[in-house]
């Protein structure tokens, strides 16, 4: 991964390498990452030459690089879906169509983002459907109250970022594996709105926060509210983490913790953050459902959990943490809303969408790991 | 080396996609002069709605120019059933029945399809009024009430001790439905059926099993019982089969063809009802088809003509009951068990 090439004669020392402690990571990792073997043969630096070499401030930008990206692939999918849509339903290029699809993926693609960066870090929450049920609950709870609209938004979002804060102590100050944490409070948190409601439903909103979920920020094109929520926080995602040392420091994070952590990154400081960001990421998903079905059910966003890792992996985030990119994530959230969407058009029944989703994101990622490994067997 | 092998995988990502979409691309588009009618149940893999379906699609054949579009969501939420009606809206349709698994919250998607002249009718489980022209009940509590008093006069013969098992005490629709009952009784054709007990079991297959015999000991000539809940009328069928009273005792009630068919065969259960889901969803696509078409409203003391199930009244609320409960016996228990 390390760029580090040789350039005698560029007289440059280490101060244009302004982030040393982050200076092994680069750019936008691909899932076609040079193999050690390669990265040795690759960079020797023989001594007799200049002992001097510049580590880049990232990799400077070749157009073959852009085009063999995990990005590149899904932009090609997309482009696939979008051609089959548009030719097995005469429905699907209409901008009003296309505006009530995004709707309904926007909620699970904001959490989306959050956690992609979990994954990056090689952690993951599964609470946060149980989140939103907890969240929404509050909400509810407090509507009935006599809270009004941006009460019942700050409220949502503390009881989000609370219940982040209580995954992300159990992981970093007890030491606890996310995953068991997150299956816990999952069962945990919408467990306690299940005991609340039991067969109950909250329908009392105000009007303000039902006019946030379902209306539309501009009328032409119609571009509903959580769907530019959705844009505007993916852009500033996408900065933060591909633009900054911060972004730097959850990838090397995700490669190496504890070469991080003697690199002197917080690194439980950043996991416990990044928890309460999805948290609170979930509770902002949590306001705008609410507000669009105007109804809390002990079983709202049942199974969302499952939705959004889809989205996070299928986006090329690796699993196992360290590399992976919110272009891509956004560019999942599009093919996998756009499908579902457009096989729904046709009436392709909700079980058989699902299988489909399931063997695309199957395939999408054993396809690559299959064909890396046939075309290593045939270059040796 | 390596661009080649990245085109490999991406030509190969591609065909996967393509591999997978491909049957569907061959899907027929619809005729456009037809009438498309939605079906939307709260969840799909549901015997009940599986049954609305078949009760649409005979419905759709008998009309000729109807179209049956059966759907639903695959978890049985609001927000995934909203994924559902949206795509349902984007293409069009001309009539949407959904059994909503909420209430409220589907108001505002069902506003949008109403908006945009699509016509929509909740059947089974209602949405708010302001969302929908008309709700179909499959049934109404006087008619519930009235079926489980003549299913009990029937078997008896108008004569005999009759006990009424419960769901809890406190249960609406129980006590309303034994209530309606009370009323039936109060003809004089069933001068000679005597209720001597109501008990209740609370919906516990344990509580009313025990409630079941306690009942048979304290009235030897106890000769029937009524039990309006699907739980109780299992455990009180066993109890007499336990008992050794096939023939002696009837029990009655309303139950579930799958979870009654012992009982019914073992000859503790002549009779039950429960309303049947194949009229259920036959009904609700006639009535959705005669809205599209103009020729009924949909408006509170209007009718609908809903093909063999007759003229079905619509009440206040727009709210509209089909039938008295369907009645299940020995001829049609096997044939309904396997539905629901």
């Amino acid at each position: 991964m390390s760029v580090s090439e040789p350039m005698a004669e560029t007289p440059l020392s280490h101060t244009a390498a302004p982030k040393p402690e982050a200076a092994e990571v680069h750019g936008q990792p691909t899932p076609e990452q040079p193999t050690p073997g390669q990265q040795t043969a690759a960079s020797p630096a023989p001594a007799n030459q200049s002992a001097r070499y510049t580590v880049l401030d990232r990799k400077p930008f070749r157009l073959i690089d852009l085009m063999l990206t995990w990005e590149m692939i899904l932009v090609l999918l997309l482009v696939a879906v979008i051609a089959m849509n548009t030719s097995i339903s005469p429905y699907f290029l209409d901008v009003y169509n296309l505006s009530d699809a995004t709707v309904n993926f926007s909620e699970k693609a904001i959490v989306a983002l959050t956690m992609a960066l979990l994954i990056l870090v090689g952690e993951i929450d599964l609470s946060i459907a149980a989140i939103i049920a907890l969240a929404s609950l509050i909400m509810g709870l407090a509507s009935v109250a006599g809270v009004g609209t941006f009460g019942l938004i700050v409220i949502g979002l503390a009881v989000g970022a609370v219940a982040g804060a209580f995954n992300g102590f159990l992981v970093t100050a007890i030491g606890l594996p996310s995953i068991v944490v997150t299956i816990g409070t999952m069962s945990l948190f919408r467990g306690i709105a299940q005991v609340v409601l039991g067969d109950q439903a909250i329908t009392k909103y105000p009007q303000g926060l039902q006019t946030l979920g379902q209306s539309t920020i501009f009328s032409l094109p119609p571009l509903p509210n959580s769907f530019f929520i959705f844009v505007v926080l993916a852009i500033v995602t996408g900065i933060v983490l591909h633009r900054t040392t911060i972004g730097r420091r959850l990838y090397a994070i995700g490669n190496n913790p504890v070469a991080a952590r003697f690199s002197g990154i917080r690194v439980d400081r950043i996991r416990f953050v990044l928890f309460v960001l999805s948290g609170l990421a979930s509770g902002l998903a949590a306001v705008l459902l609410t507000g669009r079905i105007g109804s809390t059910r002990p079983n709202i966003a049942l199974g969302w959990e499952l939705e959004v890792v889809t989205m996070v992996v299928l986006g090329g985030v690796s699993i196992s943490g360290g590399s992976g990119t919110i272009p891509g994530v956004v560019l999942a959230v599009f093919v996998l809303g756009l499908t579902t969407f457009g096989l729904s058009l046709v009436n392709v029944p909700g079980i058989v969408i699902n299988v489909l989703l399931g063997a695309l994101l199957i395939s999408a990622i054993a396809v690559p790991l299959v064909v890396r490994g046939i075309m290593r067997g045939l270059g040796r | 080396m390596q661009s080649n092998r990245r085109e490999t995988l991406k030509l190969i990502a591609a065909t996967a996609l393509g591999a997978a979409v491909a049957p569907l691309s061959v899907t027929p588009v619809m005729a456009a002069d037809k009438i498309r009618i939605a079906m939307v149940a709260k969840a799909l893999g549901n015997g009940f709605f599986d049954a609305c379906r078949d009760g649409g699609l005979e419905a759709a054949k008998e009309l000729g120019n109807v179209e049956l579009i059966y759907t639903g969501p695959t978890t049985a939420t609001a927000e995934a059933q909203i994924q559902v009606i949206d795509a349902l809206i984007a293409q069009k349709v001309d009539g949407i029945a959904i059994s909503a698994d909420d209430t409220n919250a589907l108001v505002p998607v069902c506003k949008k399809a109403l908006s945009r002249g699509i016509k929509v009718i909740s059947f089974d489980s209602g949405v708010a009024p302001d969302g929908r022209i008309m709700h179909l009940n499959p049934s109404n509590n006087e008619l519930i009430g009235a079926k489980c008093v003549q299913m009990m006069a029937k078997t008896l013969k108008n004569e005999g001790e009759v006990a009424i098992l419960s769901a809890t005490a406190q249960a609406t629709n129980q006590n309303i439905w034994i209530e309606e009952m009370k009323k039936e009784w109060a003809k004089p054709d069933y001068a000679k059926m005597k209720l001597v007990a109501t008990v209740y079991g609370d919906d516990v297959a344990d509580k009313s099993y025990r409630e079941t015999q306690a009942l048979i000991k304290a009235h030897p000539d106890l000769k029937g019982i009524i039990a309006p809940t699907s739980v109780g009328i299992v455990a009180a069928a066993k109890a007499v089969v336990d008992a050794g009273l096939v023939g002696k005792v009837y029990v009655t009630g309303l139950g579930l063809p799958s979870e009654m068919k012992g009982a019914v065969l073992a000859g503790a259960t002549d009779t039950f009802a429960i309303w049947n889901p194949i009229d259920l969803g036959y009904s609700a696509t006639m009535i959705v088809a005669a809205l599209v078409a103009g020729t009924a409203t949909g408006k509170a003391g209007t009718s609908v003509k809903a093909g063999r199930m007759g003229e079905i009244k619509i009440g206040a609320n727009n709210d509209a009951a089909m039938a008295d409960p369907f009645t299940f016996d020995k001829s049609n228990i096997e044939k309904f068990a396997k539905i629901f």
